[in-house]
């Protein structure tokens, strides 16, 4: 009787087991083929880099991989030889994402705190406004952006573009800023006050570096948006004065052809920069993105 | 060795009136517990007195200086929070040391500091631990930490035991008493627990609805306490109220209930009210006992026979749940034995301890 027990309870604990296990493999399933969608754009770029032209456009596909530095070589050449500014575009867009993020921080950081911290009159209309702005697609300012821009002057500059991305930046760092400040107890501020500090010192010693993780989200996707955007950049400028390097995969298209070989060699030029900073910080962006149900 | 003086305090939140004219001399050196129901204006008064918020009206003096206009920072006050607010990117040593950093002071006059009062919390082992490391006693002990380094000229506590549970806050309690028995600091502490106002206090200052209801000793809150608001308030469990009317009596007249029954009028009110009045009979569970289990059954004494309806042992004496004047009242049997439910035992009523508080205005009768 007992022994009868025992083996159909070692038999229920097998199937379970085996369920549990069918269903790992399923997920693991899921999860690579999701993995591929996302990646697989990204891998074939940097793959289609080292590939000579003619393995890229054959058709049906070549499947034998082929390895060559010749995009790489023709980029960093000269004129001539199919090169391209880039050292030019990676400082302009160094310069403007850069200055762009730090004055976007600068001023979403006050404006989040003084939405999570102060009453004032017409509040809540004044925020939905701003989240209402960036409803406004980018392009759509583009034509109106660039007549003003080429009234004043400011066309073919970094500083316009900088102004630009400042103006996209700073509503949606208010917004997550607001949300970091708002978890943090009014009580350290206060606590800080009674301490010694100014208003001044109580944010920078103590509401400033428990945010900390917050803001550095804040910035890392303030920089991502510049250092990524094309659709503005490639308006406002015209010239390798001012031109980033998204605007600069265009210098691969000619009139009848497109140098995809070497557009791709630009590209993971430019993703390199972004997938380094994103590791750098990758800590503190997932604790500030979950920074809500999580209990300090 | 600072007074604090609150003269005609009062504060206003747009339309709201949340402190309605304070006014209070705390002595230099008094541990003085700000207690009432919440909502009553404790917290905010004691937060005028931090400087965390603004004074609508009357004045605020530490020492002999008005501090009204004075940002925290100058008022020369260390404050502990409910949810004790340590700095989290900081270890403790870093926080214990935090307000004399800021002050100026050298490194090792910090770390002379900060040792002296790890050693006097017993919180040496704690000191490189961040707050997300330690538990709730602990962080009550580093906020206490905190506020001791500066040698304050006032300690301001709001509710610092609320977040413990009931061992914790007892320990706690006496930590806290011990503290100002050594440095002798002015200390204002605000709470809704009577438990704490009572064990903590020099003087209690009872609020609600932002004005001051009384201001004694726990015993003269407890003993004479000037409302029906104030009996029900402190003391647990709270003093049992009934409803009646004075009648006409032999000795001073008497308080006729609900159901007819009759009590003498307590002594403290013989002579002091007229025939006719509605009046609340107010007696705690300490004065009625049952004979043979009581603390006195001789001098202003009534008897009474009552059936008890409900019991709760507490050990050294059990609360009885019975009637009086037709209201529910709890009595106090000392040294107890079994008592079951519908039992009818003999109780005496110590009439000297009783109250008399008026219906409507719920003031205390006493001549």
């Amino acid at each position: 009787m007992t022994a009868a027990r025992a083996r159909e309870k070692t038999r229920a604990e097998r199937t379970h087991r085996r369920r549990r296990l069918a269903l790992r493999l399923l997920h693991f399933a899921g999860l690579f083929v999701t993995m591929c969608v996302i990646c697989l754009p990204g891998l074939w770029i940097v793959l289609n880099s080292f590939r000579p032209s003619v393995e890229i456009l054959a058709k049906p596909p070549d499947w034998t991989p082929s390895f060559t530095l010749e995009h790489y070589r023709a980029m960093f050449g000269g004129a001539g030889e199919g090169g391209v500014p880039v050292f030019r575009y990676f400082r302009n867009s160094l310069v403007i994402s850069l200055s762009s993020t730090v004055i976007a921080i600068l001023i979403g950081m006050s404006g989040g705190y003084a939405f999570a911290r102060y009453r004032f009159r017409a509040k809540n209309a004044y925020f939905v406004g701003l989240m209402l702005f960036r409803a406004v697609p980018g392009v759509a300012l583009s034509l109106p952006l660039f007549i003003i821009f080429a009234r004043v002057g400011i066309i073919d500059t970094h500083f316009g573009l900088i102004l630009v991305y400042v103006a996209m930046n700073v509503p949606f760092t208010i917004w997550l800023t607001d949300g970091f400040f708002r978890q943090i107890p009014r009580e350290l501020r206060e606590a800080a006050e009674i301490d010694g500090c100014t208003k001044w010192q109580a944010f920078w010693r103590v509401e400033f570096p428990t945010a900390r993780a917050g803001v550095a989200s804040a910035a890392i996707f303030a920089f991502l948006t510049s250092w990524n955007e094309f659709a503005l950049a490639s308006q406002l400028t015209r010239s390798a004065e001012s031109k980033t390097l998204p605007v600069g995969l265009l210098d691969f298209t000619a009139e009848f052809t497109i140098n995809w070989g070497g557009m791709c060699a630009l590209a993971v030029l430019m993703i390199v920069p972004a997938l380094v900073l994103t590791f750098l910080v990758q800590k503190h962006l997932i604790s500030g993105l979950t920074f809500g149900g999580v209990k300090g | 060795m600072t007074a604090v003086t609150l003269s005609g305090i009062v504060k206003r939140y747009g339309g709201l009136l949340a402190v309605a004219g304070v006014s209070l001399d705390i002595r230099d050196g008094e541990f003085v517990v700000l207690v009432g129901p919440s909502g009553c204006g404790k917290s905010t008064t004691l937060r005028m007195i931090a400087g965390l918020e603004e004074i609508s009206e009357g004045e605020v003096l530490i020492g002999d200086r008005v501090v009204n206009a004075l940002p925290p920072r100058e008022r020369n006050v260390s404050m502990v929070f409910q949810n004790y607010a340590l700095y989290p990117h900081m270890t403790v040593r870093e926080n214990l040391g935090f307000s004399l950093k800021i002050a100026g002071a050298d490194a090792a006059t910090v770390a002379a500091a900060v040792d002296d009062a790890a050693a006097i919390l017993a919180l040496g082992d704690l000191l490189e631990r961040r707050p997300a490391q330690l538990s709730g006693g602990q962080r009550q002990r580093v906020a206490m930490g905190r506020a001791i380094v500066r040698r304050p000229d006032v300690f301001l506590f709001d509710e610092p035991l609320s977040n413990l549970d009931a061992k914790l806050r007892s320990q706690m309690r006496v930590e806290i008493k011990k503290l100002h028995q050594k440095f002798g600091s002015t200390v204002v502490y605000v709470t809704h627990d009577q438990v704490e106002a009572m064990t903590l206090a020099d003087r209690i200052v009872l609020m609600r609805d932002g004005v001051v209801v009384q201001v004694g000793t726990p015993l003269e809150l407890f003993d004479f306490p000037a409302d029906a608001f104030v009996a029900t308030f402190i003391g647990s469990p709270p003093m049992n109220l009934v409803d009646g009317v004075v009648g006409e009596g032999d000795g001073g007249g008497e308080v006729i209930f609900a159901d007819s029954s009759r009590l003498p009028v307590p002594v403290s009110a013989r002579g002091g009210v007229s025939a006719g009045r509605r009046v609340l009979f107010g007696f705690r569970a300490d004065s009625l006992m049952p004979r043979g289990h009581s603390v006195r059954e001789e001098g202003d004494v009534v008897s009474l026979r009552l059936a008890v309806n409900l019991t709760e042992p507490l050990g050294t004496e059990t609360l009885l749940f019975t009637e009086v004047g037709g209201a529910e009242v709890q009595g106090k049997m000392f040294n107890p034995r079994p008592v079951v439910a519908g039992e009818v035992l003999d109780f005496c009523l110590l009439l000297d301890r009783c109250h008399l508080f008026d219906a409507e205005t719920s003031a205390a009768i006493r001549v």
